[in-house]
């Protein structure tokens, strides 16, 4: 459970560290929607130096970036062998039944490879600079136009801010329990499906009464401190749009604009 | 047989090699013999809760060996066949009443015993004499055990720990968040238990107090290093060094080093209150007792 690096903030100083998280967020779905836009070599080139620069501007070395993406390497395998194996088109290299490894197959494969590392990489450059309650901000932020609609966008945001906040505290209190069990001498991960079922019943049921015992709490000590929903509240953290996040959206229009220019335009 | 415990020069890091690696344990060597009482203390922080999950091989040493009985643990070791320790080890976590889950008390104190192959007759005769040995009423035993106190609770936790028949109890501030009266009760319960079975006994504690009138050896630990060991006694004799380590001294002993300073004589530091008491009376000028 440790090991795992996806989703994780870095704390650090860097340009992106900076950033206005509202900047980051806008920036991060402009950059997974013009993905979809790049189709040959020279749009996937000015991705992936955009990318490169946003990696090296979040001073956090692209090691650790690579081995956020290694939990999901084996689906990434999966997807690029059915494309090279079922994509038909173009001239065909190799064949065998119904397998076909063909030009437009290895393209397609290609491709795919590609925006999902793309993909990968500029949500984890996000979740790595990014503390999970600036996120939490950046989006009530960005969602609050659609108080108009009477959406309850403060409320969204407030147990949005909560359950990022009790992730680490639950996934404490899961392992502790998990030990716990195993000292009682339960086996994880052993024996037959009906067996790790039942081993998740002495995790679960703890874990889902102290999630209650601890969601009343919590609701007591908001009240107790004059917490009432839906009044209009203040902010403690303002967000701030520097001249970073100008500067970076700048970049960021022009070379993704360079990309739809050269696919549409060449 | 008995299972002692041996550290040797034990190293632990939390998420190895990674950019959040975190040095917790640094080159630990310790003993913890049978039927002994020893007491971990140190700040918050200090590594213990580490230390102890060695001692039934839930974490596995970065380097070095721990010793458990005749089992090696080494960094090597494959989490397969650990079992059999994890019987010999009984582990009572901080707050264990968080750990249960069962339909009823009885269920969830047979819980533990069933794991390790005990039919489920003889569970549930075991799980009503660890009831009993932890002064459940028997009337407790078919009720969930969501519906019990805080301190109820606990007592089923700990029962289902010592419903594995353990040779060696963990037990991590076993009485944080009871009342005085619930704390003394499982106090005691632990030292008849050592007396009764020879059970070999770890506490992690923040109460002096009961380091002194029950361990029989202490170990400091602090930033992941173990500072010092040895007797309570030798322990508590410097009580500047235990300053320094943000550590107190127990409330007998600190009275006496107060008394000293107005003119009182030890000629060894009391630890528990009878000893001081036993210390202080000779010394009071004659007629200061009166029997009314």
């Amino acid at each position: 459970m440790n090991k795992v690096m996806f989703g994780r903030f870095i704390p650090g100083h860097s340009w992106v560290h900076r950033m206005d998280p509202r900047a980051k967020l806008v920036l991060s779905f402009l950059y997974i929607a013009v993905v979809f836009f790049a189709n040959d070599f020279w749009t996937y080139l000015i991705m992936t130096l955009l990318l490169l620069a946003s990696v090296v501007a979040s001073a956090i070395p692209l090691g650790v970036y690579i081995r956020g993406l290694m939990p999901l390497f084996w689906l990434m395998i999966f997807t690029v062998l059915i494309q090279v194996f079922f994509g038909v088109g173009g001239h065909v290299y190799w064949q065998w039944g119904w397998l076909v490894v063909s030009q437009d197959g290895l393209n397609s494969a290609g491709l795919i490879l590609m925006r999902f590392v793309l993909i990968i990489l500029v949500s984890t450059i996000l979740t790595f600079t990014t503390e999970p309650l600036e996120i939490a901000d950046g989006i009530e932020s960005l969602l609050s136009p659609l108080k108009k609609l009477h959406f309850p966008v403060a409320t969204l945001a407030l147990m949005l801010s909560l359950a990022l906040r009790f992730v680490p505290t639950l996934m404490d209190e899961a392992e502790k329990i998990m030990n716990a069990q195993r000292s009682r001498g339960v086996d994880f991960g052993e024996g037959g499906l009906r067996q790790r079922v039942r081993t998740i019943v002495p995790i679960l049921i703890p874990l889902f009464v102290n999630a209650f015992n601890r969601a009343i709490e919590i609701s007591t000590a908001m009240e107790a401190r004059g917490y009432q929903d839906g009044e209009n509240r203040t902010k403690y953290r303002q967000l701030k749009w520097h001249r970073v996040d100008t500067a970076s959206l700048v970049i960021y229009v022009i070379s993704l604009s360079a990309v739809i220019g050269l696919r549409y335009f060449s | 047989m008995a299972t002692d415990i041996t550290f040797e020069q034990v190293n632990y890091w939390y998420q190895a090699g990674t950019p959040f690696a975190v040095h917790a344990l640094k080159d630990i060597n310790l003993k913890i013999k049978p039927g002994s009482f020893t007491a971990v203390i140190g700040q918050t922080g200090s590594g213990k809760s580490t230390l102890i999950q060695h001692f039934n091989a839930l974490l596995k040493p970065t380097s070095g060996t721990v010793t458990i009985g005749d089992r090696v643990i080494t960094n090597a070791t494959k989490n397969k066949h650990l079992k059999p320790l994890r019987k010999k080890v009984g582990m009572v976590f901080q707050f264990p009443e968080n750990q249960l889950f069962e339909e009823t008390v009885i269920k969830d104190i047979a819980f533990g015993p069933q794991n390790f192959g005990v039919s489920e007759a003889d569970a549930q005769a075991l799980a009503k004499r660890m009831a009993g040995e932890v002064g459940l009423d028997e009337s407790l035993l078919s009720r969930s055990p969501f519906d019990l106190s805080g301190g109820q609770m606990r007592r089923v936790a700990i029962a289902g720990v010592l419903a594995l028949e353990p040779e060696v109890l963990v037990l991590d501030e076993p009485t944080a968040g009871l009342d005085p009266r619930g704390r003394s009760e499982i106090m005691q319960l632990v030292t008849r238990l050592r007396e009764e079975q020879g059970l070999t006994i770890v506490l992690i504690t923040h109460q002096m107090d009961d380091v002194a009138n029950y361990a029989d050896h202490v170990i400091v630990m602090g930033h992941g290093k173990l500072l010092k060991q040895g007797s309570p006694r030798a322990i508590f004799s410097d009580p500047a060094w235990l300053e320094d380590h943000e550590l107190g001294l127990p409330s007998a002993t600190k009275l006496a080093y107060e008394l000293q300073q107005g003119g009182f004589h030890f000629d060894q530091m009391p630890l528990k209150i009878a000893e001081l008491a036993d210390q202080i009376v000779p010394q009071l000028p004659k007629g200061a007792i009166t029997h009314e």
